[in-house]
């Protein structure tokens, strides 16, 4: 039976950089021949996530969606615009731990395994660390150096805030930074004062975010006290520190593997051979 | 054609167990031998060679059944779109073969995409896709894309630069050229450059179109959005009428909007002419219904303003101007146009003061 997978991201009306990652991500899952079939579809751009399912061929679709945590987009918006009959306990997660369910959309005849979001995946550690390694250069970076993985957090939800600091538990997990800090734009401990939550010189700072917009662009440089007319240096000089800001995960090209473990795990028919180029499994460091 | 195809007689003796019946060509498996039948022949009692020799005849009729059958993509929306650009329903196929093998080949707008198909061998069709206004444009002048994908993103930005939200806004960049397209490539490009129109046009089609009217699409509203709902109140719809005037019209969007206020209210301006369906309000919509339900939750008042004749038609023409879209078109010089740069600046010189009311009435009277 055919398979497709469907890239579900936010996009936007203002911010044509909005959907870039998915178009990227979904760009380079079809040149590895990971699916026969992959499309994208946005809340805010086209094809809608009304509309998206009549797009695809195929009579099984994986839908993953491009959000960095569990919450409002991926528990309400998506399976109900997708016309999925969707209850939230189907995924009986903790917020983090979204797998997959199996379901039957309303307006179309396909069965559509409906993914956890990529950003609560354990594989999103590994993105996290290649992200500091190529803001760095430096393959090995790691050691005397510390990490802030920046997350917008909210109060409306508080796996927003519990997907950030997931990863920044399990990065410090591996011992590889001197220090790992998880922080936030809306909330305590806060992003604008990242100087004070190291001892480290060099501060690696990755925002767990999908796309570079107002945010990951103006916003954090700007709390942080980086932000120049013409953007921001990296590194750029901070209170005696080196600070190395990446800018947007989701604009890492190994996104596009947990894109396909997401899929992976909720059965596709996914070649281990055809996936990212370079990409380390989850399974590599022992998860 | 490659190794592992079957030659169209082959293919046609193995259909013909099942009979074919198609554009024309009808076979049949008979006890004596095939039935062959075209509009302006017929064959009796074929023998394998005789078929053979049939086939080379009335090779258009075969190779066009081939074509359908073995080569287009077979999902039914991408088949019927594919057989609506050469116009299958309304051309014989030896006119439909001649117009193929035609330098021309046989175009098709969809929205301010034009779709041209031509014979390529052994009745298989190429598909080369232009914006309406290139379509006569030397091909050396144009940017010449092979990836149907790249579509998708060159919609995503008009001629200027500037950033289109909407794929279907009549704004479709120019100076490009998706060429020597197979036919799932052909559709694929399409659906780059217009999202879900092919499938939601062959849903009209077939009668199958699922219409959600704007009550129920607010009602369906949560978060931010959630608040639009609380704009229908009772049995008006002008809200709705003016919504759709100012983002629905063909001078902003290509689709026909086939949405309504809700089942039993229709609006009372016009659709559009498209040729793909809208099946719901957007999110464009949405969210711009969102702004413009906090501005109508004010209540009017009464404010006293001294404008000249020439006044009151230079704001009317400033905001006509602005509505059109026209307001970067006015010439520098053009005083005659209310809208002109210079024109707007005296006005906004002489009647706005200091905090830029207009004739120095404050917005709040207790200001």
């Amino acid at each position: 039976m055919s398979e497709a997978l469907l890239v579900v991201a936010h996009g936007s009306h203002l911010n044509p950089r909005s959907s870039t990652p998915a178009q990227d991500h979904a760009d380079a899952i079809r040149a590895a021949g990971a699916f026969a079939e992959v499309r994208e579809a946005y809340w805010k751009e086209e094809p809608s996530f009304r509309n998206a399912l009549r797009t695809v061929a195929a009579d099984e679709v994986y839908v993953v969606p491009l959000f960095v945590s569990e919450g409002y987009f991926t528990e309400e918006v998506i399976p109900r615009e997708l016309r999925l009959d969707f209850d939230v306990s189907d995924w009986g997660s903790d917020g983090t731990s979204a797998d997959s369910v199996t379901l039957h959309p309303t307006d179309v005849d396909k069965t559509v395994h409906y993914c956890g979001p990529v950003g609560t995946h354990d594989a999103m550690t590994d993105v996290i660390v290649r992200r500091a390694e190529t803001v760095t250069g430096d393959s090995e970076v790691g050691e005397g150096v510390g990490l802030a993985v920046v997350g917008h957090g909210t109060k409306r939800n508080e796996n927003s805030a519990k997907a950030v600091q997931y990863h920044a538990d399990r990065v410090r997990d591996r011992d590889r930074f001197a220090e790992v800090q998880a922080l936030f734009m809306d909330e305590a401990p806060e992003v604008d004062d990242v100087t004070d939550h190291f001892e480290s010189e060099d501060i690696v700072v990755v925002p767990l975010f999908v796309a570079d917009g107002y945010h990951t662009q103006e916003d954090i440089p700007a709390d942080m006290g980086i932000a120049t007319d013409d953007g921001y240096a990296v590194p750029a000089r901070l209170d005696g520190h080196d600070i190395w800001y990446a800018g947007a995960i989701g604009t890492e090209p190994l996104m596009a593997d947990v894109i396909l473990e997401r899929a992976a795990d909720a059965g596709a028919d996914v070649d281990a051979e055809m996936r990212i180029p370079g990409a380390p499994t989850a399974a590599a460091d022992g998860d | 054609m490659s190794d592992s195809d079957p030659t169209p007689v082959d293919a046609l003796r193995e259909a013909a167990a099942d009979g074919v019946d198609f554009d024309g060509l009808s076979v049949a498996r008979e006890a004596d031998g095939l039935r062959f039948a075209v509009p302006d022949a017929r064959y009796d009692d074929l023998s394998a060679s005789e078929l053979a020799d049939v086939v080379d005849r009335h090779r258009s009729h075969v190779e066009n059944w081939l074509f359908w059958h073995q080569h287009a993509p077979q999902r039914q929306a991408e088949w019927a779109f594919l057989r609506w650009v050469e116009r299958a329903d309304d051309l014989s196929v030896p006119e439909r073969d001649a117009r193929l093998r035609d330098a021309d080949g046989l175009t098709r707008e969809w929205g301010q995409v034009a779709v041209t198909v031509r014979a390529a061998e052994d009745g298989r069709r190429r598909y080369e896709l232009r914006h309406v206004d290139d379509a006569d444009a030397d091909r050396a002048t144009l940017t010449v894309h092979a990836d149907p994908h790249e579509a998708r993103r060159l919609r995503k930005t008009d001629d200027d630069g500037d950033y289109r939200p909407l794929s279907t806004a009549p704004t479709l960049p120019h100076g490009w050229a998706f060429v020597d397209l197979d036919p799932a490539a052909a559709v694929r490009a399409v659906d780059g450059f217009y999202p879900a129109t092919v499938a939601n046009w062959h849903r009209e089609r077939e009668g199958t179109l699922d219409v959600t009217h704007w009550h129920e699409a607010v009602s369906r509203q949560t978060g931010i959005y959630g608040v639009v709902e609380t704009w229908d109140r009772g049995d008006g719809h002008d809200h709705v009428n003016w919504v759709a005037e100012a983002c629905c019209d063909d001078s902003q969007c290509l689709k026909r909007r086939e949405w309504e206020y809700d089942d039993d209210t229709p609006l009372d301006v016009d659709g559009g002419a498209g040729v793909f369906p809208c099946r719901e309000p957007c999110s464009l919509v949405i969210a711009a219904a969102r702004k413009w339900t906090r501005l109508e939750a004010e209540q009017s008042r009464t404010y006293e303003f001294d404008l000249t004749p020439s006044e009151k038609e230079q704001v009317e023409a400033i905001i006509d101007a602005v509505a059109d879209g026209r307001a970067d078109e006015i010439r520098d010089a053009d005083t005659s146009d209310g809208a002109n740069r210079y024109r707007a600046r005296y006005l906004r010189a002489k009647l706005f003061d200091d905090a830029g009311n207009l004739c120095g009435v404050p917005t709040d009277p207790d200001e």
